[in-house]
C-alpha cells in the first residue's frame, strides 16, 4: 500500500491555546479514513492545514507526494474539499456555481457540461441546476457543495462533516456513490463525521482525535475489541437512582446514565448480569428492559474521548450540537 | 493559462452579479440624475460662477463620485464573501492568491466603467454636445481613475472583519475624497489650506482632468493634462501594491 497523505508532528497554535497537538499519521492511497472526535477536538483545524488554507504552527504533511508548505499550488491541485461551513455563492445558479468551480480548477471546457450533468445527478439537483441557490434548502446547498467537490476529480477528497444536515435518503446515496467512486477513480477520501455508525460501517481506518491528539487509530473492528467485552443497557422507572446507586457501590464496570437508560459496560455480561439484577432488586428498583449488546463506535467514541462514559452525555454538548446545527442551516 | 481562466471566471462573476442587482442599478441611474437636477440647479441659480454653466461644472465630478462610491461599495464585497463562506472556495482552489486579486481587481473595475459610463447619456439632458471623441478620451482617464479606487476598496475589505466598518469608509474615505476633488466647487478661490489639502487627493486631478477633457475651452485647467496622468498612474500603482499586499494577507 502507497501513502498518499503523511503528516509529521503537525501542530497548531492559536495564541496559547494548541488546537491540533503533533499529529503523526499516513494514510494510503485508496483508503477512507475518519475522524472522529467532540466538538473542538481539533479536526477542522488539522483538514484546514492539509488544504493549505491555515499555516501549521509546526511540523509539515505531505500530499500526493507535495509538501503543504512549500508545494500548496500541487497540494491544491491534488485535493477537493467540502467544508463544514455553507462556502456557495447563493446569488448564482448552481450550475453557475459549478462552472466556476470547474474553470477555478481548469476542468477541460469539452468535459465541463458532461461532468456538471453527472455530479448534478448524482446529487439528485438535476431539475434545479438552474436556479439560484438563495432558493435551496440547507440540505440542497450541502448536496451541491459535495457535487463540487467531486467535479475535478481530486486525487483526495476531504469532507468535513458532509452528511450533517442530510435526511437519511440523500446521505446513503451520498455514501453509495462515493464508495463506487473510490473504487473506480482510485480517489482517497477523508472524512469527519458525527455519525460513528457510519464512520464504522463505511471507513477502512477511524483515528479518535481528542484535544488536538489522536487518542485511537485503528480500523472499526480493532477499536471495538479493544473496548472489549459487553454492554449492558438498562431501563428502569427509577433509572437516575440505580444509575448513582451502582456508581456509588461500584458493583460493575462502567456506568453510564443518559436518556432514561443506563449503560454498564462489563467484562462479561454472563457472569455479571445476574449479580446486578440481584443488586437491583435488594434496592427495590424493578428493572423494565434489558439489552446487552457488543460495543459499537458510539461506545468506542466514548471510551476514548473520556468523561462521558461515567456521566452521560452533558447538557452542555448537546447544546453545543445543536447550535452547530442551526448555524449550518442557515 | 489556467490562472487566466480563473482570472476571467472571478471577473464574470463580479461582472455578472453588477448587473444583477437591479435596486443597485436603479440608485445608480437615479442618484447622479437627483444631483445633476436638483443640486446642480439650485447651485446653479443661487452661487453664481461667472461664465460657466454649474451643471456643466459639475457634471464630471458627478461621475468621479459615482465611481468612488462604486468602487468602494464593491470592494469591500471581499468581506461577504467572507462573511458567506465562497472566499474560501476561492482561497482553496489552484489559482494562486494574485491571480484571485487580480480577478476581483479588473471585476469591480469593470463594475465601476460601468456606474461611470451610465452616466454619460445624461450630458445631453443638460445640454452638453457628447461626441465620440470626448467619450474615447475620457474612457482612459476614467480607467485610470477606477483602478486605484478599486484597490482602496479591496485594501480596506483586506484589512477589516466584519461590515460594521463600512460606515467609517464612507466618512473617511469617500466623502473626504469626494468634497477635496473640487467635484462640486472650484478649488481657485478656497483658503490655502483647502487648497493644499485637495491637491494631495488624487481625485483632484482625475476630476480635472476629465473636466479638461469635457468642458473645452470654459475649463482653465488646475494643471496640465500630462501632470493630471502621471498622478493618477502613481496613484493606481501605489494602490495596486497596497492592495495586493493585503489581499495576500488575508487567512
Ligand atoms: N481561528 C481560530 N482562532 C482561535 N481559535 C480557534 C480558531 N479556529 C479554531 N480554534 C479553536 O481550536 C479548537 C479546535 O477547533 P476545530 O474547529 O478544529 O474543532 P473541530 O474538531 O472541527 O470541532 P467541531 O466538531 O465542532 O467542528 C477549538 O477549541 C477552537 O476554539
Ligand atoms: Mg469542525
Amino acid at each position: 500500500m502507497k501513502p498518499i497523505i503523511e503528516t509529521f508532528n503537525l501542530k497548531k497554535q492559536f495564541g496559547p491555546y494548541t488546537a491540533v497537538n503533533n499529529i503523526s499519521l499516513t494514510i494510503n492511497k485508496g483508503e477512507v479514513f475518519a475522524l472522529l472526535g467532540p466538538n473542538g477536538a481539533g479536526k477542522t483545524t488539522f483538514l484546514s492545514m492539509l488544504c493549505t488554507i491555515l499555516r501549521p504552527t509546526s511540523g509539515t504533511a505531505l500530499i500526493n507526494g507535495f509538501d503543504i508548505s512549500r508545494e500548496s499550488a500541487q497540494v491544491r491541485r491534488s485535493i477537493g474539499i467540502v467544508f463544514q461551513d455553507p462556502s456557495v455563492d447563493t446569488d448564482m445558479t448552481s450550475r453557475e456555481n459549478l462552472q466556476m468551480h470547474a474553470n477555478l480548477y481548469s476542468v477541460p471546457v469539452s468535459e465541463q457540461e458532461e461532468r456538471i450533468k453527472q455530479v448534478l445527478e448524482l446529487v439528485g439537483l438535476s431539475g434545479r441546476a438552474d436556479d439560484f441557490m438563495y432558493t435551496y434548502s440547507g440540505g440542497m446547498r450541502r448536496r451541491l457543495e459535495i457535487a463540487r467537490g467531486l467535479l475535478h476529480y481530486p486525487r483526495v477528497l476531504f469532507l468535513d462533516e458532509p452528511t450533517i444536515g442530510l435526511d437519511p435518503r440523500s446521505r446513503e446515496h451520498i455514501w453509495d456513490y462515493i464508495r463506487n467512486l473510490r473504487k473506480r477513480e482510485d480517489m482517497t477520501i477523508i472524512l469527519t463525521t458525527h455519525y460513528m455508525e457510519e464512520a464504522d460501517r463505511l471507513c477502512d481506518r477511524i483515528a479518535i482525535i481528542d484535544q488536538g491528539t489522536i487518542v485511537a487509530l485503528d480500523t472499526p473492528s480493532v477499536l471495538k475489541q479493544e473496548v472489549g467485552g459487553d454492554i449492558i443497557t438498562i431501563r428502569s422507572d427509577k433509572s437516575q437512582v440505580l444509575s448513582d446507586l451502582l456508581i456509588q457501590d461500584n458493583i460493575a464496570g462502567h456506568v453510564s446514565y443518559h436518556n432514561d437508560e443506563i449503560k454498564i459496560s462489563v467484562q462479561d455480561a454472563n457472569f455479571q448480569f445476574p449479580g446486578i439484577v440481584e443488586y437491583a432488586v435488594n434496592a427495590g428498583i424493578r428493572i423494565d428492559h434489558v439489552t446487552i449488546t457488543k460495543p459499537d463506535m458510539n461506545d468506542v467514541f466514548i471510551h476514548y474521548t473520556g468523561k462521558e462514559l461515567y456521566h452521560g452525555e452533558t447538557p452542555e454538548r448537546t447544546g453545543r450540537i445543536a447550535m452547530m446545527k442551526r448555524r449550518r442551516a442557515r | 493559462m489556467s490562472e487566466i481562466r480563473g482570472i476571467y471566471t472571478l471577473w464574470l462573476r463580479e461582472v455578472k452579479k453588477f448587473l444583477r442587482e437591479k435596486p443597485r442599478l436603479i440608485n445608480a441611474i437615479c442618484q447622479p440624475l437627483l444631483w445633476l437636477f436638483i443640486f446642480g440647479t439650485g447651485m446653479r441659480f443661487s452661487s453664481g460662477m461667472p461664465g460657466i454653466n454649474y451643471q456643466e461644472f459639475i457634471f464630471p465630478g458627478l461621475i468621479v463620485q459615482a465611481m468612488l462610491f462604486t468602487a468602494m461599495f464593491m470592494g469591500v464585497s471581499v468581506i461577504w464573501d467572507r462573511e458567506f463562506g465562497f472566499l474560501k472556495e476561492i482561497l482553496v482552489s489552484p489559482i494562486s492568491r494574485t491571480s484571485v486579486f487580480l480577478g476581483k481587481m479588473l471585476g469591480t473595475s469593470t463594475d465601476v466603467m460601468i456606474q461611470g459610463i451610465i452616466i454619460f447619456p445624461f450630458a445631453y439632458l443638460i445640454g452638453i454636445p457628447v461626441h465620440i471623441f470626448m467619450v474615447l478620451e475620457a474612457l482612459p482617464l476614467m480607467i485610470l481613475i477606477t483602478i486605484g479606487l478599486v484597490c482602496i476598496g479591496l485594501t480596506f475589505a483586506s484589512l477589516m472583519k466584519s461590515f460594521e466598518g463600512f460606515g467609517l469608509i464612507q466618512t473617511f474615505i469617500n466623502l473626504p475624497m469626494f468634497f477635496l476633488s473640487g467635484a462640486l466647487f472650484p478649488l481657485a478661490n478656497v483658503p490655502t489650506w483647502l487648497q493644499w489639502a485637495s491637491y494631495v487627493n488624487p481625485l483632484t486631478y482625475g476630476v480635472d482632468a476629465l473636466r479638461t477633457v469635457m468642458m473645452g475651452d470654459t475649463w482653465v485647467q488646475l494643471f496640465p493634462m500630462s501632470l493630471d496622468i502621471m498622478v493618477l498612474l502613481c496613484f493606481d500603482i501605489i494602490m495596486f501594491v497596497i492592495g495586493k499586499t493585503a489581499f495576500c494577507r488575508v487567512e
